[in-house]
């Protein structure tokens, strides 16, 4: 059964086609690399998993129901999303890191924060750090926190260690590997070929908004 | 000039002088705005001449219902006005009508409840003007801010969106930071009330032989109701205008 299923999605934005009759079936606990060049409509694949946009055509049908009969709020609480570019609000991390909690009305666990800054080999002081003075690789690092306090059901990375060096992109990779281990579906762009055949267990090549061929590796 | 007494047709004629100081200076400086100051000029007498007679005639009138529509007519140019910086928005006249119109009357009904002004022509429509007005100013503001926020913050907005967040709690920074614009320049000139500038009615009481301490106490008041209606009519255009941006699925437009 499938966790997440694309069935015939056409995606056309100012008379454009940007996705065009793409079908798949995402299983729980798949951990898939989509790869293709610039503009072959990877990002807006994964804005219309998180619903952040919707298909012009097709269906987009999630344990059983459609994305109609869901509420947009809780399907993206369920199916997390990280952006290319990192975007933090606000002063500080602990406000970027409180924010989930603040749109449930719980308080913040702070628990389950320190241990998910430790995996990403961030000290607990960094909740007071000011946003301005991150470098590149800690803001991505927060928003993958960010995203992952919850535990999504599935998880949307797009591009997450295309700007960060080495040392800071298998901190990254080894957390979405653990992360994938726990039951979490990935679906993470990359244009690292090595990168998505050394985790991934199916890889999807796009071009011109189409899916080209999906490889399954293990 | 002497206190309130009528300015005579012969001390008009000898200040319209003063216009032939700035078409002197026009000429000499090869600005050609002649024929512009002399319209202009033109204009004006024969606006405030009308609007003179017009409102002298009004405030004959004792009628309460003439004076709510007249003030309505107001409220709705002051809408059209303000909304025309919210180009493409819904609703955008809609939504300046019922802002200023509940801006103004709250503060016009707190106004005459408490005895400070009656609702008759004389006192309402000149308050009603400065209310309604400084209240299009601010609308425009807003709007104007939101519209360039709601562009340059859209990862912010998406990023929240992502996080599962309802579009309120997506915008509040935009719609406080939109709200913020268009109260702050009542607030600025609240600040500099006297020190920089003598406002218009206070100057004009003044000038019409009011004493400055009696004067003051109008502005006050005048200062007040302007506070007043600006942070109305702002908090409920910008909360009503912000679902603009948002579809029925939650999704930024």
């Amino acid at each position: 059964m499938s966790l997440l299923s694309l069935e015939n999605i056409t995606y056309i934005n100012d008379n454009k086609i940007i996705l065009k009759d793409i079908s798949l079936n995402i299983n729980s606990g798949d951990f898939i690399s989509i790869v293709g060049a610039s503009g072959s409509g990877k990002s807006t694949f994964l804005k219309l998993c998180a619903h952040l946009i919707s298909p012009t055509e097709g269906n987009m049908i999630y344990r059983n129901k459609s994305y109609v009969e869901y509420s947009p709020i809780d399907w993206r609480k369920s199916i997390g999303y990280c952006f290319q570019n990192p975007c933090l609000f606000g002063d500080t991390v602990i406000e970027n890191l409180n924010f989930p909690y603040l749109i449930r009305n719980i308080m913040m666990d702070s628990s389950r924060v320190t241990k998910l800054l430790s995996l990403f080999k961030l000290k607990k002081s960094y909740l007071n750090e000011k946003v301005k003075n991150l470098s590149g690789g800690e803001k991505q690092r927060i928003a993958l926190i960010r995203s992952i306090l919850f535990k999504p059901k599935i998880l949307l990375l797009d591009e997450v260690t295309s700007a960060l060096d080495v040392d800071n992109t298998l901190i990254v990779e080894n957390v979405i590997k653990a992360l994938n281990r726990e039951g979490i579906t990935i679906l993470w762009i990359t244009h690292n070929p090595e990168q998505s055949k050394k985790y991934s267990n199916k890889i999807i090549v796009m071009e011109n908004g189409q899916i080209m061929s999906l490889e399954v590796l293990k | 000039m002497n206190g309130g007494a009528d300015i005579s047709i012969s001390s008009m004629l000898v200040s319209s002088l003063l216009v032939m100081v700035s078409l002197f200076f026009t000429y000499f400086q090869k600005l050609n705005l002649e024929k512009e100051i002399i319209i202009g000029v033109i204009r004006a007498v024969v606006q405030l001449v009308v609007v003179g007679y017009l409102l002298n005639y009004i405030f004959g009138l004792k009628s309460p219902i003439f004076t709510t529509f007249l003030l309505s007519f107001m409220i709705f140019n002051a809408s059209y006005n303000a909304a025309k910086r919210n180009k493409g928005a819904k609703n955008g006249l809609l939504i300046s009508f019922i802002s200023i119109a509940l801006g103004a009357s709250i503060t016009i009904s707190i106004l005459v409840f408490s005895g400070i002004i009656k609702y008759e022509a004389y006192q309402i429509i000149p308050i009603g003007g400065m209310i309604i007005s400084n209240s299009m100013v601010a609308l425009g503001l807003c709007f104007k801010q939101m519209n360039s926020a709601f562009k340059d913050k859209r990862e912010e907005v998406q990023t929240k969106l992502s996080l599962g967040a309802d579009i309120l709690p997506s915008s509040i920074d935009i719609i406080r930071d939109s709200i913020k614009t268009g109260m702050m320049p009542t607030i600025d000139s609240t600040k500099t009330l006297g020190i920089v500038s003598l406002p218009g009615m206070m100057t004009g009481l003044i000038l019409a032989g009011t004493s400055p301490v009696s004067a003051i106490k109008y502005q006050i008041i005048v200062t007040f109701m302007l506070l007043s209606t600006t942070a109305i009519c702002s908090f409920i255009a910008c909360y009503m205008c912000y679902r603009n941006f948002f579809n029925k699925r939650k999704q930024l437009i």
